[in-house]
């Protein structure tokens, strides 16, 4: 098994000798390791990538918008992956970005992973009927369970989640009424010597 | 009264940096406090009547087991080398996460002597191969077989019997990722696996050259006396391979460095200090005279900081013991500014290295802080301006922005990873090809490069819109946004000036392992000991913590 110590480094190298800049390289190196840690095929599809991306020059955008389109081919989704991570706070306020198709779109997930803890907000991802919530880059939720990846991604919609409860008020209430017989019930003797302050504090 | 913390420009630049000497924070000195109370155990030894075959030595404490499991392997003279070009060892060596079964073993036995070819598992924590010092070891074994201890003269100007020539850890070759353990209390500091391997690997030396001289003459055999053996350590032989860890692990190295200079501050801080205290330090001082006198190397560059060193601290020492009084407010800042003031570099770390063997107090806790969670710090802060990047590198990197790198000889060399080796190498960029695949090591060149860069940018202009068209300049964007809040992660020097001394980076982070008597082979190689003088596995439990100084 190869430790994810190796699958870093020589992801960063391959991505510089492909032609990246060290910076964008170290980036992509973190990212391949991320993608295995999470159980995803980063190696495979980067390797795959990187020889596509000698005979085909897939298109780069430098600043993202809320509807992205293509001239000719696909979107490098390293170039776009920097681009929105480092504008992250710049289109945050978009709240939903389109782009209308993306090369090898799992090069991308670790971006918006990346930038869902950065914002300290989930990201949906969704393309055709695949969707990936990225959870603060702690985690990773999908329906997607192929083992194949699509080397293209097209109608793809990105959309910031609002911080919300995933349960409702009254799954809470009754959460809390349950914890509430870990309290001991206070007596006037307990309200006196139990906590640090006085009862009346006017001075 | 508040003493500052040194200044980076002033502490990271490699000729102070290339003067640093082991201290109570070096990790093979916390390595032996931290074990100190665990059971050691030597639970395989089936070597063959020339000292070939298998051992293994643990360490425990509860559940938790740390098996060194080693390969003694018989090699011609001609096969062996200390140069990474070697394919063939006396010994290798791994560290085993917990007890090996027999599967393991088996499975060990085939990849472990293969070293970087082979493949190592998750369940496997470092790797490392060694040389016998033959001399040495063909001199130990004749005069225990014959029934007589070897010559301490002999053995003063070597130091062990073996020496290692790679140490590797996390993650390397198929190794456990730092990941999977970094959360174990015990190991809640830098390097301290590959600590235990080179201490246990020391053990298994003894032991070898006892058993190959009790086989060749069982009657008349003698063992290695404890004496002798504790001041025996391990060697180790280190290349460039070391040099680019500490530009590639920014916070990592700030820490290490960070936790000196805090130790040195506080020590430096302390109004009285009681006469227990100095005279452990300097008896240390004292006693550390015989570690220089005995500090064996061929190296003119070396023997020239070795003079200077030993005049310097026999100055101090008559200055110390003279006239200076203990009993004045704030001693330790007083013979600081005394150590700036009458000697060398070499001098004043060293004598700042010896300060903080009374304190354990300050140092304990700093021993906790010196490993880094690098990955919190990798992102870029891209919503910041180039202002700010501005003012960044104007106060963190004042010297490297007065380097001029259109003259050659301060943009003469580059490094680059050997096709064959995979090792980090350094060349003449004017004379040799391949400077078109240098990594990024040249920090100070693209720091400038990166000012003036930006100085051409609109201030207001935010990291995002500038990386979009500069994105050559990304790894050291990022990097300068490390500095501002590490002010100790980066080498405040020229890494490719012809100027350059290599071994400057190594025996700064050799001094941090504990490495002692640094004896340079060339610009880019040394040799060093660890553990000499240290106490043996049987001794732990009880020892002396000076016992750098006291040996």
């Amino acid at each position: 098994m190869r430790s994810l110590s190796e699958i870093e480094t020589t992801s960063k190298r391959a991505s510089r000798a492909a032609g990246y800049s060290w910076g964008i390289s170290e980036d992509v190196g973190k990212n391949i390791r991320l993608l295995e840690l999470f159980g995803l095929p980063g190696i495979k599809y980067l390797d795959q990538y990187l020889k596509k991306k000698r005979k085909k020059k897939f298109e780069i955008l430098k600043l993202i918008n809320r509807n992205n389109k293509k001239i000719n081919l696909a979107f490098c989704p390293i170039n776009i992956g920097v681009s929105f991570l480092d504008q992250i706070k710049t289109i945050e306020p978009l709240k939903k970005i389109k782009f209308d198709e993306i090369a090898y779109p799992i090069l991308f997930i670790p971006f918006l992973s990346r930038s869902s803890e950065i914002i300290g907000k989930k990201i949906l991802l969704k393309f055709g009927k695949n969707e990936f919530l990225f959870n603060f880059n702690q985690n990773i939720l999908t329906n997607y369970f192929k083992k194949q990846f699509p080397i293209k991604a097209q109608n793809v919609e990105i959309k910031f989640l609002e911080n919300k409860n995933n349960f409702t008020s009254s799954e809470w209430k009754s959460l809390y009424k349950l914890s509430e017989k870990t309290f001991v019930d206070e007596t006037d003797s307990l309200k006196h010597g139990a906590a640090g302050a006085g009862l009346t504090d006017n001075d | 009264m508040n003493v500052k913390l040194r200044d980076p420009n002033i502490i990271m630049k490699l000729s102070r940096l290339g003067s640093f000497h082991q201290s109570r924070l070096s990790f093979l000195r916390s390595f032996l406090d931290e074990f100190k109370n665990w059971d050691f155990n030597k639970n395989l030894f089936e070597l063959d009547k020339n000292g070939y075959g298998i051992a293994v030595y643990s360490f425990k404490k509860k559940d938790r087991v740390y098996s060194l499991v080693c390969f003694a392997n018989e090699i011609n003279d001609d096969e062996r080398s200390d140069r990474v070009i070697a394919t063939k060892w006396d010994a290798a060596f791994t560290l085993h996460d917990g007890i090996p079964s027999k599967k393991d073993i088996q499975r060990l036995r085939n990849e472990v002597p293969k070293q970087e070819i082979g493949r190592l598992s998750y369940k496997e924590l470092t790797l490392s191969r060694a040389n016998k010092s033959v001399r040495i070891f063909n001199h130990v074994v004749d005069s225990l077989s014959n029934g007589f201890q070897p010559s301490l003269d002999l053995l003063e100007k070597v130091g062990y019997l073996y020496r290692t020539t790679a140490v590797y850890g996390s993650g390397k070759f198929g190794l456990a990722d730092r990941f999977r353990i970094k959360n174990r209390e015990e190991i809640n500091g830098p390097f301290r696996l590959e600590m235990m391997l080179v201490y246990l690997v020391r053990q298994f030396t003894f032991d070898q050259v006892n058993h190959v001289a009790k086989l060749r003459n069982p009657k008349k055999a003698v063992k290695l006396d404890k004496k002798i053996c504790k001041n025996l350590g391990i060697g180790n032989s280190t290349g460039l391979g070391m040099a680019p860890f500490i530009v590639n692990h920014p916070t990592l190295l700030n820490n290490w460095i960070f936790c000196r200079e805090t130790a040195l501050k506080e020590i430096r801080e302390i109004k009285k200090v009681n006469k227990k205290d100095s005279d452990l330090f300097k008896n240390c001082v004292r006693n550390s005279i015989k570690n220089i006198t005995s500090w064996n190397t061929e190296s003119q560059y070396q023997l020239k900081k070795i003079k200077n060193l030993l005049k310097d601290v026999r100055k101090f020492l008559n200055f110390v013991e003279g006239e200076f009084n203990f009993e004045t407010d704030y001693p330790f800042n007083k013979i600081y500014l005394w150590l700036e003031k009458e000697t060398c570099e070499e001098c004043i770390e060293y004598i700042v290295s010896i300060m903080m063997e009374p304190f354990d107090t300050i140092i304990k806790p700093l021993i906790k802080k010196m490993s880094s969670d690098e990955e919190k710090y990798f992102d870029i802060p891209t919503y910041r301006t180039i202002k700010d990047l501005k003012k960044i590198i104007e106060k963190k990197y004042p010297n490297i922005l007065s380097i001029n790198f259109d003259i050659e000889e301060n943009n003469k060399k580059f490094w680059f990873i050997s096709k064959n080796k995979e090792e980090p190498r350094l060349a003449d960029r004017f004379k040799e090809k391949g400077a078109n695949l240098e990594q990024p090591l040249a920090i100070a060149r693209d720091i400038k490069k990166l000012y003036k860069k930006i100085l051409k940018t609109k201030s207001n202009f935010t990291i995002d819109k500038f990386l979009i068209d500069n994105s050559d300049l990304r790894h050291v964007v990022r990097r300068a946004f490390i500095v501002e809040k590490f002010p100790y992660s980066e080498i405040q020097d020229n890494t490719i000036s012809e100027k350059t001394i290599p071994i400057d980076m190594l025996r700064l982070k050799l001094s941090f392992f504990g490495a002692l008597k640094f004896d340079p082979r060339s610009d880019k190689w040394l040799r060093i000991c660890m553990f000499q003088g240290a106490p043996l596995p049987n001794e732990l439990k009880n020892y002396d913590e000076q016992w750098v100084y006291n040996t």
